[in-house]
């Protein structure tokens, strides 16, 4: 497709929003519909588009599958890594220091910069998503390459 | 540092191994990777036998996931029957990670070892997790997370035809947690929660006492209703095809036979088992034994299914060449012994269902080592090859022998108590036929294990095994630490037995101990 100048322009021109748009939807989740989920599908979707137009090496020029697969494991570690932190910090309770579960977002409560910076369940859910984000769009991308990097069809028409 | 331990053992216990997983990936380097698995998995048995001691002395144990409230939010609820099993599914992982040094070297290239621990340490955290979970979705997404892991394990192995089984398994893998799910959509429809423990109490009120609507008392439905019927077929089904019940058993053989050999000691020990264990909560749990075994007949459905599954897989056992095909064989026959005790639904049964699935994940996994020994040595699973092998390989060759013995179900062996007990349960029950034809079946297993170590001892040497040499020190010290397990819990049964009986007088309603 790299020989359609229509479809590489107006491509090139929705790219942007795409992204845009997928990170309005990952940050604009804990106030209202969206979340990791569908933002890391919605961004992976601009990487795929990328590479569909342009080419496999073009796309993995941007995002190397080494990083990718990194990513993938890295938005597991931050969920999980949220939870073992709210254990470590746990919640204040009546004045005192109390353990707080896995995953207790209270635990988050802080008073740093407050009503600019989001704090406690509001933190919480923004961590986890933040987590779910990296990897959906990760593991999309990574199933993209996977099928786009067995086709003997793409391949040649990418290096065409 | 022990108070922190303490308070959060339910869920460490899983989420330790979750961590690491990505990790490893993150390591990317191959020792790196094996360091890490190797120090997680123990400090996961070490953390799980904790959690088994702290059960037995306190009792069931409750940990809010988040901090919500049960039914709202997930709960981690430990008893002795899952703290039973997570003790062992990480004993096995641990033990069987030590031992897969040298073979997975043999068998799978190493630019995938890093990946292999992570799958391997997910893996384990899907079993952990559908056993500590009190909630039915969990279990459903603990499930996922064990079978995407497993099938991807499969996929590693050696030969062309791993992927395929795999794949296979993907398939039938996929119905059965299909048929879960929508068991549990319906449960969810009928009562509004997901909490077992909570759907139990509401179905039970529904049976027994009836619903209010409009503030008028309904009367009581003792049938239940169609939708539980429904749900109760849907989870029983598709428990059974993740458990390899006979007829819903065909995934398993190619599964077992081409995936590495430490991955089928490891799914072989753990998976299978705790589908069971998903299965017993289930009924006992949240259907309640009135329910499955008065109203409906699930226990004549499951003893005939049992009966027909360890006659036929124990036959098919007999004719196969292939040793791994053979053990796999003869796990869906050992399947059915589990289910035996189960469908008994009394102390004995019970008990002798759930430690056999003890026993058979130490026999089975004790086995199934010391084929991934003679495959590293002689390069072959096939019978052909191993012949003679008994001289050049005898400590291999006598774990084999001795683990074929716990399986037969000889005294001082594991097999004998689980077996004892599953003879007595049956004669409680009156169910003499039952009682013969399991004694019958034993034979069977004589046959399919006792062909192989007369290939070992009285054959003359092949090729291969002219030529093999014992396996390495570290392979053989855990084989046989396994084996030499299969021996001790055969002797000393309070612990094994001990905390099977326990699990079952709470199943079956009885106090806490």
């Amino acid at each position: 497709m790299n020989s359609f100048p229509i479809i590489r322009v107006v491509s090139k021109l929705i790219i942007p929003y795409i992204l845009l748009f997928g990170l309005y939807v990952q940050f604009h989740g804990d106030f209202g519909p969206g979340g990791g989920f569908q933002a890391g599908v919605i961004l992976a979707s601009a990487l795929i588009l990328y590479g569909l137009v342009f080419g496999l090496p073009a796309v993995q020029e941007v995002a190397p599958p080494r990083v990718i697969e990194k990513l993938i494991a890295l938005g597991v570690l931050i969920y999980a890594g949220t939870g073992i932190a709210t254990t470590l910090i746990g919640r204040t309770h009546d004045g005192g220091q109390v353990p707080a579960n896995f995953l207790d977002y209270e635990a988050l409560n802080h008073d740093v910069l407050h009503g600019f910076l989001p704090h406690g369940q509001h933190l919480g859910i923004f961590l986890v998503e933040f987590g779910v984000g990296i990897t959906v769009t990760a593991v999309m991308t990574m199933i993209f390459y996977c099928f786009a990097g067995r086709s003997r069809l793409f391949n040649e028409k990418a290096s065409a | 540092m022990i108070e922190y331990l303490d308070f959060h053992l339910p869920v460490l216990t899983i989420v330790v191994p979750l961590i690491a997983a990505p990790l490893c990936v993150l390591l990317g380097a191959r020792t790196m990777a094996k360091l890490l698995s190797w120090v997680v998995c123990w400090i996961t048995f070490g953390l799980s036998v904790w959690l088994v001691a702290k059960v037995s002395a306190v009792g069931k144990i409750s940990y809010y996931l988040g901090g919500w409230e049960p039914p709202y939010g997930i709960e981690y609820a430990i008893d002795p029957l899952n703290a039973f099993l997570m003790t062992f599914i990480s004993g096995m992982g641990a033990i069987v990670l030590m031992y897969s040094g040298p073979s997975l070297s043999d068998e799978v290239p190493q630019s995938k070892h890093y990946m292999f621990y992570a799958l391997y340490l997910l893996c384990m955290t899907g079993l952990l997790g559908m056993c500590a979970t009190g909630d039915l979705f969990n279990v459903f997404v603990f499930l996922e997370i064990s079978s995407l892991s497993t099938y991807a394990l499969i996929s590693l192995g050696k030969t062309r035809r791993a992927p395929l089984a795999a794949f296979q398994y993907l398939i039938m893998g996929t119905i059965g947690a299909t048929f879960l799910l929508i068991g549990i959509g319906l449960l969810y429809q009928m009562t509004g929660t997901l909490n077992m423990a909570d759907i139990g109490v509401q179905l039970e009120s529904y049976r027994t006492a009836g619903v209010v609507v409009d503030g008028v008392q309904g009367p009581p439905h003792w049938e239940g209703s169609r939708t539980m019927l429904v749900a109760f077929a849907f989870l029983t089904v598709g428990l059974c095809i993740k458990m390899a019940v006979f007829p819903l058993h065909t995934w398993l053989p190619n599964s077992y036979t081409y995936a590495p050999s430490v991955v089928t000691c490891f799914v072989a020990a753990t998976a299978t088992k705790v589908s069971v264990y998903a299965f017993i909560r289930i009924v006992f749990g949240i259907f309640t034994p009135t329910f499955a075994f008065e109203l409906l007949p699930l226990d004549t459905a499951l003893w005939s299914f049992s009966l027909v599954g360890i006659f036929v897989a124990s036959i098919a056992a007999i004719y196969q060449t292939n040793i791994k095909r053979r053990l796999a064989y003869s796990s869906i026959a050992q399947i059915g012994y589990m289910l035996l005790g189960i469908s008994m639904a009394n102390q004995h049964g019970l008990t002798a269902g759930i430690v056999h699935m003890f026993n058979h994940a130490l026999i089975k996994g004790g086995l199934f080592m010391a084929v991934g020994c003679f495959a590293l040595r002689l390069g072959s699973v096939h019978l052909d090859d191993w012949r003679g092998a008994g001289k050049t390989m005898p400590w291999t060759s006598l774990a084999w022998a001795t683990g074929g013995l716990g399986l037969i179900g000889v005294p001082v062996t594991c097999g004998f108590i689980s077996k004892w007990l599953l003879l007595t349960a049956a004669m409680e029950n009156e169910l003499y036929p039952v009682a013969a034809l399991m004694l019958v079946s034993s034979l069977l297993a004589v046959i399919y294990i006792w062909q192989v170590v007369e290939v070992l001892y009285f054959s003359p040497p092949s090729e291969k095994a002219k030529k093999a040499t014992e396996a390495p020190l570290i392979m053989l010290v855990t084989t046989w630490v396994v084996v030499g397990a299969t021996v001790v819990f055969g002797v000393w049964t309070t612990w094994s037995a001990g905390l099977a009986g326990d699990a079952a007088r709470v199943l079956l309603g009885g106090g806490t101990p």
